[in-house]
Order: C-alpha cells, then structure tokens, then sequence
C-alpha cells in the first residue's frame, strides 16, 4: 500500500485504522506507512471513505483552522482526500496480502479469508473422521501479525508429535516438506495478519497434542488462537468436550456445523468423496 | 476462515451474539451454490438479521466510495444498503452469513433453512450450550462442532478486555484494536453517540458478522464507565 504524500494533509484519521499499526505521522507532518509492518490487508483503502477534497485547499484550511487554535477532524471513517493507491505485488509481499485481506481468495484453495474450510463444510467433505480432533492453531490473532518464521518454529515443533498436516491448508501448501513442516525460505521474512495453522490428530492424543501446544505458546513471538473440532455422536454430544474441560479449557464460545450440506457436485473425485 | 470462532466477551454480551453461516464445500456441492447463497441469505429478510454479508462484497455497513463535501455535510451519508441491494450484487459464493442478537429468530430462521433443504454447509457460532438448544428446538442432530480455547503465546501484547471484545468481532481484524479504543474514548467523551460508533466500526468487517448490538452494550457500559 502507498500513501501519495502530494494528496495526504496528515488528518492521522488512518493511524489507528490500521490493522497491525503500520500507519504513523512522519516528521513531515504526513501519514507514512512503515513496510515492514505492514501486512497489505488492504483495509485503509478499502474500509475510509474518501472525500475527494483538494489536498492544497484541504491543507490551507488546516492551517487557518490551526492559526486559530481550532482543528480540522473529518469524520472517524473518512480519508478527505483519497490518499491511498494500492500497489502491484509481486512474489513474495504478494503472500501477506493473500493471508491478510479477507476479500482475497487464495489460489492454493480456493477459499478466501484464511484460505481453509475447516470442520465448517465437513458434512459434506469428511475432513475430520469420527474418533478424530481438527486443531486450528491461528497465529498473529488477533491482531497482531506473524511471521513465517514464527509459525515454522511451531510447524516443526509440531511435526514431532503424532499430527497430519491438514492438506487443504494454505500454509500446509506453503511447506517445503510435510514431514517436517518446513516453510519455504523465501516466505519466512514476510509478515501476514493471521495464518491458520491445521492438524488433524486422534481422539486420544488430543490431550497430549494440546498439551505440546501450551508448551511451545509459551516462547511464541506473538499471540495464537487455538480452536479444536470434532465429529459429533448420534444423539448430538461430542466426545471432545469432556477432554478440554479435562485440560482445563473453559467451555464457551463455539462454532456448531448443523450437517445440513449435501454433495451436489455432478463430478466429484474419488480422493473428495 | 476462522473468522467468528474466537469472540472474546463476557457471558452477559456474548448471549445475545448469533452468527448463521452457509457456505459450500470446494468440490463437493460449490456447483450452482451462488443462488442458494442468495436464497440462503433471503430467507433471513424477515427476521430482520442486524448484520449480513458474504466477504466478496462489503457487508450492510460499508464505505462509500463516491463520499462529497456535500454529501458529507448537507445531504447527508448513506452508511447502510439494504438486504436486498447486498444479495443483488454477490458475484460469487462465498460465505454467506447473517447475525442476529434474538436467540428466538435464530431458532425460526434455522428451521426455515432445514426446510428449504439448500445442500449447503450451514453454522451457527454462539454459545454452544445456546445453539444445542435451537438444534433441539428445531428437531436438528449437529454433525460437528469447534470450540475456542482462547489466545495463548505472547498475550501481553493484547490490549484491554472492552478493546478486544470489540475488535475481535471482526476475526479477520479488519476492526483494529486501536480503532476500537478510539471509538470507545470517543464514547466515553461524549463525542459520539454508542449507535454511531458502532455502524462506524461494522462497516470494516467486510463479511458482515460484526454484531452492531453487541458493539453498543459495550460501548453503552464503558460509557457509564462501569
């Protein structure tokens, strides 16, 4: 993303907008954006409303107003003149934009936002099995931001322990090898908003597995959300949930799939079915 | 996306939080899925969701693009479309997705989703305990659930317990931690009325799940400096 300095008047309206705080006011008195930070989420040029003012009659007025101890505050949503022009990204940046704006669809899915499905189609996928457990190991969220060079210290932490590395993931298609849970060198410099990070592991190891997470969060450089999913029984209840409480997870906030999809594809391949 | 699995709240503002989701299943029933998106998302009208979206277009609140010094300060801003302009201009299917903060609408537009018999994945994110209910309400066996187990790692760069129960109703972070502070002080200044704060943030949740309701008793309470 680029601030045109010739049209921003340093209203600071798009500093805390900012999803990972990358915006501030430089020494000239305009908006900058530092690069590194920045994870090209797109949400100051798509989310501010711009005005459209003149920038140099803008400017002018600013002054005046300043001259007189009073100030120039647009709207909290409003960027008054337009100051925001995206940028072609090429290989690697291109990647934090894919993992941090949700209108994106990733190429290697198919899916936008985080670029996985999860357990949320699983009626109709079969992603997760009876007798097994989806971990979701989200890092950066909220709000903060991850490298890849983060997420593969667990990654290859992770590939120890008995997990699958879930194959319909945008970072699973992002490792070098599988097996080790190697992320390709030339994408552990980049910064993204979130990545998920997917597992499937046995219903009796889950404690153990999520145990080996509590211990690498520990030395992790930013902040994880860890959801865990299940196949639910016949009559409704989950086996799950007595092993979290077991581990001392409270027992909240959920995401339920009602098993209402249906395979309705004409062709369907037989890796799918 | 794993954008409503992690709301952060206390009980009392998470009660009244419900989100309805369809989508379809890359390679498995994605085929003519866009209209029964649509359908999906029309069979919400009459319960009257608080917010919709599908994260391919921006959700009811949404910038505007076309912004004037005379709209802004004469005719007035429009910051809201209506459901039916929203469903008219999807072009594609993504997540389809409706929030409601009456557990009672929830449980009948459910019902009317199961006899629609649409073949897409549908969800309910909430209070598990909340949505067991409406399953058995609505004569529905769940296939399958996820359960948050919160943030771990390097939690002391999170912000405060009203900042965050704000920004992470947009799970894809699109409502910055700072702009929800901003907003909050802003409330708690007398600056800016609750609603307004609220449409405000909503509209950088593109995938139309941020919970306007839920946004105003948490600004309401910061108010009140409780």
């Amino acid at each position: 993303m680029i601030i045109n300095k010739d049209k921003c008047v340093g209203c600071a309206n798009c500093v805390p907008v900012c999803s990972v705080g990358a915006i501030f006011i430089g020494a000239d008195g305009l908006a900058e954006i530092n690069r590194d930070t920045c994870v090209e989420c797109h949400n100051c040029h798509r989310s501010l409303s711009p005005e459209h003012l003149p920038p140099a009659l803008t400017r002018l007025i600013r002054r005046i107003l300043k001259s007189v101890s009073l100030r120039f505050q647009p709207d909290p949503d409003v960027c008054p003149t337009d100051a925001f022009a995206p940028e072609d990204l090429e290989w690697p940046r291109i990647v934090r934009r894919a993992f941090s704006d949700p209108m994106v669809t990733h190429e290697s899915t198919g899916v936008h936002g985080r670029g996985t499905e999860e357990v949320k189609t699983n009626d109709v996928s079969g992603r997760i099995k009876h007798g097994e457990v989806g971990l979701v190991v989200e890092f950066g969220r909220p709000g903060i931001g991850t490298y890849f060079r983060d997420v593969e210290e667990v990654t290859t932490a992770l590939a120890k322990e008995k997990i699958t590395f879930e194959a319909g993931n945008p970072v699973t298609q992002l490792m070098t090898d599988k097996t080790t849970g190697q992320i390709r060198e030339d994408l552990l410099d980049e910064k993204v908003l979130s990545c998920i990070v997917e597992v499937t592991v046995k219903l009796e190891d889950t404690a153990a597995i999520l145990g080996s997470l509590k211990q690498m969060s520990k030395t992790v450089k930013t902040v994880i959300s860890i959801g865990a999913s299940t196949v639910c029984d016949k009559d409704g209840s989950d086996p799950l949930r007595d092993i979290l409480q077991n581990e001392g997870f409270g027992i909240g906030w959920a995401k339920v799939n009602l098993g209402l999809g249906r395979v309705a594809n004409r062709y369907v391949s037989a890796g799918e079915a | 996306m794993t954008n409503t699995l992690h709301r952060y709240g206390k009980e009392d503002t998470q009660g009244n939080d419900f989100i309805v989701f369809a989508m379809a299943g890359k390679g498995f029933n994605d085929e003519g899925s866009l209209e029964k998106a649509k359908t999906f998302l029309r069979a919400a009208i009459k319960y009257e969701p608080i917010n919709m979206g599908n994260a391919l277009v921006n959700s009811l609140y949404r910038p505007e693009k076309d912004l004037s010094f005379i709209k802004l300060y004469f005719t007035g801003r429009k910051e809201k479309t209506t459901y039916e302009e929203l469903i008219d201009e999807i072009p594609a299917a993504g997540s389809a997705a409706v929030v409601f903060d009456d557990p009672e609408r929830v449980k009948n537009f459910v019902a009317d989703v199961k006899a629609l018999d649409l073949g897409l994945s549908v969800n309910v994110s909430a209070l598990v305990d909340n949505v067991r209910d409406i399953c058995g309400e609505v004569d529905i066996t769940p296939h399958a659930v996820e359960y948050t187990l919160g943030f771990h790692g390097d939690t002391d760069r999170l912000p405060d317990r009203e900042t965050m129960s704000i920004a992470t109703m947009c799970g894809h972070g699109m409502v910055s931690s700072h702009f929800a502070r901003k907003m909050i002080d802003r409330v708690k200044e007398g600056r800016i009325e609750p609603e307004d704060a609220a449409c405000c943030m909503a509209k950088f949740c593109v995938c139309g799940v941020f919970n306007i309701s839920k946004a105003m008793m948490i600004l309401d309470t910061a108010a009140k400096g409780e």
